[in-house]
């Protein structure tokens, strides 16, 4: 008997905004003029908070951290297309879209400064936004769960996970992917594929010819997306958090991006790509052509520019400056919050590290 | 002699066992191109090629599994978790195999493999990456726990958990990699795995540590015995699992007092294990309790925190001298 086809799969790319602010008009997600320049501004200040963070750092006025400039439009945009109820779970180089979802600036400085109070939610914040994964991979089988407990509880909510490139070579990726559609749990699941993870390069990490396609394993679609056409990615992550909340399951998402800078503050990217690779991407990054569109709409211009410009530096001044303000944090706070429950073992090593700590003062005053 | 740091001298008995045995073969993520994010293997690519130097995917079960695979084939796998955090990942396969593959064919399949890890804190790192869990490991039969504490010791024990025949998991304090250098001889040294070393002779009280603790103990015995006139002895495990209670106990019998140190969390750790075995051997010599300097049982902080919850040198004097005073 001949061999015959049984399946056949294809992967699509979509692109409305390319690199001189034109669009493929028919895609152009359905956006008020407001919520563009609201996504551009958003955009801005990832950029601008990035910048004065990866400068502060250099002057020790900030832990190690993963920059995003050059991504900003892949979780800003992907936040933006959120509804209220949605959960966001991503990994570590998302700045602009915890920004999008409330996160505020100063609590990125005070996470960065190694505070866990950088991870609280503001005070009567509902918002669904999980802190920091650092642990590659991980928040990709959560997905799975929380998507799992929103359909249980039937409510009208969805999860966004964003995850890199290298995060797809882990086995909570595959799992997390498998569990959510075996349930056909409401899931969008964002690989930022910024080509590299750390030094591994994109095509040292898979063999596969997009990562898109590995949605297709699972039995969900999946797109690839220009990872720096914010509309682009609006638009992807728009139909599939709608297609998730009508109860049609999980989707992957490729969103086709590059990360500008080193992997974090403590990494050399000199030691494994060239400055040639980087300069080429610059030409593609996603803020010059989401300002030229603008432009081109009429809804943009230099005066604008200029204004907005100043509005952003003031705001993450302001964020700096309530940030370093800040110099009193309880140093016991790790013993409040090892367990729900009272227990003898941790209120004893307490006493004794409050003891302590009141002995050094003693000796120092 | 050239004087190296942690982070060379662990390049170096790599290198040199790599030279020796062409069956040895490095795999880690970014260990390559990059050298590790900490240097560890630099230029071990250039100088063995891409066959014998793989940056893999990011997997750290596949890594380990992978290894497994090598070392029941007759390689040696000499394998890195970027940071010990990430390690727990490969549990699975160093528990449910590696680690019991001599048992279950008694002795037909054997699992000649290294993981090294940095593992602690004191470096101002993110989440995930200031923990100190060997005792996770150590309390894995069939798993071998080794941690240096300097460049020399450095350098002997990971040529010998290269050349071990079982799973050796080599934990690197992240904080000693060049925080001071040490004259290391040019010729291979291969230390003895499970062997503890009295670093500093003495008649008074016996500290017991290892890894990064070491330099916050010695500065105390050297305080201490400056200010009390006494002495004391100071002993390095080396090995955690399978720990020499030997060594221990033999300094425990003459000094009648111990301290053990650990910066890792305190219930279930390796000084309760030092203290059980003394209990064992030795508790009649004892002429006081044993002291435990260690972290807290608290999920390790953000650095912002950390600098209170690391054990110092005057935490470490001070257990040393209300011991002496019981
Ligand atoms: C499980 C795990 N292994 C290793 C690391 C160390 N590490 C941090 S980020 C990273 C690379 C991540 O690459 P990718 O998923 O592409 O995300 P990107 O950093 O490019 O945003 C590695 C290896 C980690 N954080 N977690
Ligand atoms: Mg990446």
């Amino acid at each position: 008997m001949p061999m015959e086809t049984i399946a056949s799969f294809e992967v699509a790319r979509l692109n409305i905004l390319d690199e001189n602010g034109d669009t493929d008009i028919d895609l152009v997600p359905d956006l008020k003029p407001d919520r563009l320049v609201a996504m551009y501004r958003w955009m801005l200040l990832a950029r601008e908070a990035d910048q004065r963070m990866l400068k502060m750092q250099r002057q020790g006025r900030m832990g190690t951290f993963a920059p995003s400039t050059g991504q900003e439009a892949v979780s800003v945009a992907a936040a933006m297309a959120m509804g209220e109820k949605d959960w966001f779970t991503g990994a570590f180089r998302e700045l602009g879209g915890r920004l999008v979802r409330g996160e505020p600036l100063v609590n990125v400085f005070l996470y960065y400064n190694g505070y866990e109070e950088g991870n609280l939610r503001p005070q009567g914040s509902a918002d669904r936004l999980l802190p920091v994964n650092i642990i590659v991979g991980s928040q990709c089988v959560q997905a799975a769960g929380l998507g799992y407990a929103a359909g249980f509880r039937g409510e009208d909510a969805a999860v966004l996970t964003v995850f890199g490139d290298g995060a797809t070579s882990e086995g909570d990726f595959h799992e997390g992917m498998n569990l959510a559609a075996v349930w056909n749990a409401p899931v969008v699941f964002l690989c930022q594929n910024n080509q590299w993870a750390i030094s591994i390069r994109r095509e040292k990490q898979t063999r596969s010819q997009t990562l898109a396609q590995k949605g297709i394993a699972y039995g969900m679609p999946c797109v690839q997306v220009d990872g720096n056409d914010a509309l682009a990615v609006y638009r992807a992550v728009d139909e599939a958090l709608a297609r998730a909340r009508s109860g049609d399951g999980p989707t992957f998402i490729e969103a086709v991006t590059y990360r500008l800078m080193m992997h974090t503050t403590a990494d050399d990217p000199t030691r494994y790509r060239t400055e040639e690779e980087a300069k080429e991407w610059w030409d593609r990054e996603p803020l010059v052509r989401f300002r030229r569109f603008l432009e081109k709409q009429g809804l943009w211009d230099k005066a604008k520019q200029d204004e907005m410009d100043q509005e952003i530096k003031a705001e993450v001044a302001a964020a700096v400056e309530e940030f370093e303000a800040r110099d009193s944090f309880k140093a016991d706070a790790p013993f409040d919050h090892v367990f729900g429950t009272d227990h003898a073992v941790i209120q004893d090593q307490r006493r004794e590290f409050l003891a302590r700590l009141e002995e050094v003062d003693n000796a120092q005053a | 002699m050239p004087r190296l740091n942690m982070v060379q001298a662990i390049n170096l008995g790599i290198d040199q066992q790599m030279a020796k045995d062409d069956g040895v073969i490095v795999l880690g993520e970014d260990v390559g191109l990059d050298g590790g994010v900490f240097r560890v293997t630099d230029g071990l690519l250039e100088k063995y090629g891409s066959d014998r130097v793989l940056d893999t995917p990011l997997a750290e079960s596949g890594i380990i599994g992978a290894a497994v695979g090598m070392a029941i084939a007759g390689l040696r796998p000499v394998c890195e978790m970027q940071f010990s955090c990430f390690s727990y990942l490969m549990i699975p396969q160093l528990e449910g195999h590696a680690a019991r593959l001599r048992s279950r064919t008694h002795g037909q399949v054997t699992v000649p493999l290294v993981v090294r890890m940095p593992y602690g804190g004191g470096v101002r790192a993110m989440e995930h990456h200031s923990e100190s869990r060997e005792a996770t490991y150590a309390h894995l039969p069939g798993t071998k726990v080794v941690i240096p504490s300097g460049p020399r010791n450095a350098r002997s024990l990971i040529a010998a958990a290269i050349r071990d025949p079982d799973p050796v998991v080599f934990m690197e304090p992240k904080h000693s990699y060049r925080a001071f250098k040490e004259e290391v001889p040019d010729e291979e040294e291969v230390a003895e795995i499970g062997r503890a070393e009295v670093v500093r002779e003495g008649t008074d009280l016996t500290v017991v540590g290892f890894g990064a603790m070491m330099r916050p103990i010695l500065k105390a015995t050297a305080e201490v015995d400056e200010a009390r006139g006494v002495s004391i002895e100071v002993i390095d495990l080396l090995t955690i699992a399978p720990m020499d209670g030997e060594t221990v106990c033999e300094s425990v019998r003459r000094t009648g007092r111990c301290v053990v140190v650990q910066e890792a969390p305190r219930s279930f750790g390796v000084a309760s294990e030092v203290i059980a075995v003394i209990n064992d051997k030795v508790l009649m010599y004892l002429e006081a309790p044993v002291r435990r300097v260690t972290g807290y049982d608290v999920v390790t902080p953000y650095f912002g925190r950390e600098k209170d919850y690391i054990p110092t040198a005057g935490w470490v004097r001070r257990a040393i001298e209300e011991t002496l005073d019981f």
